[in-house]
Formats: structure tokens, sequence, C-alpha cells
């Protein structure tokens, strides 16, 4: 469980997050959704450690964040896996090596179990004749497969996922937010996605947290996002036409 | 003040690149690699500069000694002097601080700006040492580069005088040995390794607190050329004052 207790964070002056509180639930895909510029990034990375915070503190079970030394955010580092928003795959590496890098950097595995372990995430990620492929080589899809597959061969206990399926075509990303879903289930870890897309708020937000210029505006499931009375989120949620028409339906259904 | 901010920085930067040191099987082949490129792969362009130029200087000095009492060994010795004391270790830093140093700023600058960056630092990985050190070491083997310079400079002077009807082999030979003074090699060494650790730091530190995307990588570059031969020429007159006068 990861506790985000009153961050606040700013840039020259700015304030981008303010008194944001909340939990991102163990063994759960928990959601951040809200506008461009909303401070979605922001609180992801400010809990990666990538942004030093301004005020308030972030808890990795009953571990502060904020009080930890170099040695002891090392070890919460490894601890951690990313799935950036453009995969962020080493260019020079083939997709192979892209998934064993962790594993050469932070383990003393031989070159056989390092090999051995990443051929089993590439299995689980479904990557198939892609091992010896460079990054450019491979279409946007499989890039966040790799990126997915780096992110949990070292077994992670919390997953982070910026925009996960940006780019992407509407069936791809059902799979790769399905196969987020999966993982987090089978592994126990502690999912937290950073998106505005809906269909993944629909298919798998069983905790969602809307940002609202810096400010926790609403947090609950994917099943009351839809019902919520908040006008800020309604409008979010249904400024596109697609979710108006179900909404349209669901309360003539009801 | 921003580029006392930039200094600050700068040398900020170049204190965490050595501690928390990347492990040597790893390390081991991003310096060779890092030497592939920007060792390796420049001696092309150094070697084919190197040899023109080396000639262009012979006959411009042929050209100007019109006094029949200068003897034609000068010509020999005018490229000598030359090519080693400052077109070798400077003009050949500066032809570097475009092909390797846009090379360095670009190569950090595309991994900042596609998150890759990042990538590292969510591993634990410190990015100054991964991304820079290898760079240092790599350039270390820049006075091999400069050698190679100097000799197919003063090569090229020699076939310049002597296919160019200047002055006679012998002429030549006598001149590259007249009033040798090996200090002047040692100088130039010198200086070649303070240009080489600018070549490897400053295009690095451009490309590594590069904010935005595409276009500001090639302006990062650019930028970053523009203050890598800035401090090349500085240092080139401050090594000189110290080392060659008093």
């Amino acid at each position: 469980m990861i506790v985000v207790d009153k961050l606040c964070k700013s840039f020259n002056g700015v304030e981008v997050l303010n008194d944001v509180s909340t939990q991102f639930e163990k063994g759960k895909t928990n959601l951040i959704i809200g506008q461009s510029g909303s401070g979605k990034t922001v609180l992801l990375k400010s809990i990666l450690g990538l942004y030093s915070i301004d005020s308030g503190q972030i808890f990795f079970e009953d571990r502060s964040l904020q009080k930890m030394n170099n040695q002891e955010r090392s070890v919460l580092r490894q601890e951690m896996g990313m799935v950036f928003q453009g995969s962020a795959l080493f260019d020079s590496m083939t997709v192979e090596e892209n998934i064993m890098f962790p594993m050469r950097m932070l383990t003393k595995k031989s070159p056989e179990e390092m090999l051995s372990r990443a051929n089993e995430v590439i299995k689980r990620v479904n990557l198939i004749n892609s091992n010896k492929k460079l990054p450019s080589e491979i279409s946007g899809g499989m890039q966040k497969r790799v990126a997915i597959a780096r992110a949990i061969v070292m077994n992670p206990k919390y997953l982070f996922c910026d925009e996960p399926n940006s780019g992407l075509d509407p069936k791809t990303s059902t799979l790769i937010d399905n196969l987020i879903q999966e993982i987090t289930k089978e592994y126990g870890i502690t999912t937290v996605i950073n998106t505005h897309d809906m269909n993944s708020v629909m298919e798998i937000g069983e905790k969602v947290l809307f940002l609202e210029n810096g400010y926790k505006g609403w947090e609950g499931t994917n099943l009351e996002v839809f019902k919520t009375e908040n006008e800020a989120v309604a409008n979010f949620i249904y400024s596109s036409n697609l979710f108006k028409k179900v909404r349209e339906v669901y309360q003539k259904e009801n | 003040m921003i580029i006392l901010q930039n200094i600050g920085a700068y040398f900020i930067m170049l204190s965490k690149v050595f501690v928390r040191f990347t492990r040597w099987s790893v390390m081991k082949e991003l310096i060779i690699r890092e030497v592939d490129s920007l060792i390796i792969r420049s001696i092309g362009i150094v070697s084919f500069i190197s040899f023109f130029v080396g000639g262009v200087v012979a006959i411009q000095t042929a050209l100007n000694l019109t006094n029949p009492l200068l003897p034609k060994n000068l010509i020999g010795f005018a490229t000598r002097q030359s090519v080693i004391l400052e077109f070798a270790p400077t003009f050949i830093s500066v032809i570097m601080a475009g092909k390797v140093g846009s090379y360095i700023t670009s190569s950090i600058g595309t991994m900042r700006v596609t998150e890759q960056i990042d990538a590292l630092k969510v591993m634990g990985i410190n990015t100054y040492n991964y991304l820079i050190f290898p760079k240092i070491i790599a350039l270390l083997f820049y006075p091999f580069v400069i050698t190679i310079s100097m000799f197919l400079g003063i090569i090229g002077g020699y076939a310049a005088s002597i296919y160019g009807g200047f002055c006679s082999s012998g002429d030549f030979i006598e001149g590259i040995q007249l009033e040798f003074i090996p200090y002047h090699v040692s100088y130039a060494f010198v200086k070649t390794a303070f240009f080489a650790f600018i070549l490897a730091t400053v295009p690095s530190y451009h490309g590594y607190f590069l904010k935005g995307g595409a276009l500001e990588v090639g302006k990062a570059s650019t930028t970053s050329f523009v203050w890598t031969s800035v401090l090349i020429i500085v240092t080139n007159y401050i090594i000189t004052q110290l080392l060659l006068t008093g």
C-alpha cells in the first residue's frame, strides 16, 4: 500500500499539487485521472521520488520516502517498476537486453538465470519472436509490452504506469489494460496508473482518484465514478459523446 | 546570473559522476562502446583534415619564404611547430567539439526527452555515473587521436612540399628535426588532456539538463558546440600562458 499524505508540490512558485492525500491499495489497479495539466504526472513522479516535494509525506507500507537515506531509497527503488508514457526503452538494446537490464544492474544473477527470467516475463506479456529485435523494429503496442516486462522482471511490489495506452488503438489499449490488471492480481502488486482514458477507468479502475487543478477532486471506484454527482468529475467523464450516450442508456434502463 | 547557475550545476554534476559507481561488468561494455563512438569513429575525419591542413601549412610557409637567404628547411620547421603546438591539439579539438560534442549532447538529450534517464533513475542507477563516466574514460584515449593528427599533419606537409616542388625531402626532414624541444610535445599533450575533459563533460551537461523536445535537442547540440569551443579556446590561452611563458 502507498499512502500519500498532504502532498504539496510547486514549480517556480506555481502550485501544481495542493494538499493531496490518498492511498493506493495493494493488489488493486489504482487510477489517477484528470485533465491534462491537473498534476497527474507530477503526483506519479513525486511518488517515484523523481521530484522532491515541498511538504507532506509519502509512505510505502510504513516507510516514509522523505525520511529514507540513500541506501533505503536504493532498496525501495528495486521494489518499483515503471512503465513510461513513451515506453522509455533503451534504443541501442534489443528487447531481451532491455528486459534483462534491471537484473544486470541490480542483481548478481548469472547470464543464464537472467535470460531464463527474461524469457519468463516475455512469455507472460505475450511477446513472440521479438527477443533480438530493437525497440525501433517493433510496434507501439509491443513496445508497451516490453516496458511492462522490464517493469515486472524484478518482481516489484509497486508498479507505476504513466498513460500506458496513449497512442495505442482501442483494441491494443484494452489488451494492455487487461495485462496490467492480470499482473497486478497475479503478483499482488500495488499498481498506480495515470490515465485520461475513460475506457481504462471502466475496465480496470478498482480505485479512481480524480485530480482537478492540483487538488484532489474526487475518489471512488469505477462503479461509483459514473454515478457521482461531483460536477467536475461528471464534466470530465461526459465530455465524450460516447459516454454521454452510455449515461443516457444507463439512465433509461434504471 | 544564469551563467553562474550553469557553472554551479556543472560542478555539482561533476561531483555526482564520481560516486555510486555502476557495476564493472556493465561499465566495461559502456566504455568500449564509447571508445568506439568517440575515438575510433573520429580517426577517419581527423586523419583527413590533419593531412590536408598540414599540407596547406607547408605550402603557405613556402610561399611566404620569398627571401632566397632563408633556408628551405624552415618549411619543415614551421609545419612541425604549427602542427604540434596548435593545429593538432587545439584546431582538432574544436572540430571534435562539433563531431563528438554534438553526438554526446544529442544522445544524452534524446535519452532525457524520451524519459530513458528517468527510467534509469527509477531503477536506482546513478545516471551521472552511468552516462558521463564512460565518456570521460573513453576520452582518455583522445591523446592517441591527437598523436595521429600530429603525425599525419607533418606527413601532409612533407607530401605537399615535395610534390609541390617547394623543397627537397632532405630539407623538409632536416627542418622537422631543427631545434626540436620535447617540452613542446608535453605542452601539447597537457592541453589535450584538458580539452578531452571539456569535450566529455560540457556536451554531457548540455544533454543531461535539456528541457523540452526534439527541437531543443538540436538547439542544445548547437549551444553545446559553442560553449565547448569557447572553453577550449580560453583554456588553450590559459595553459599556453602558464606553460610557455615565464
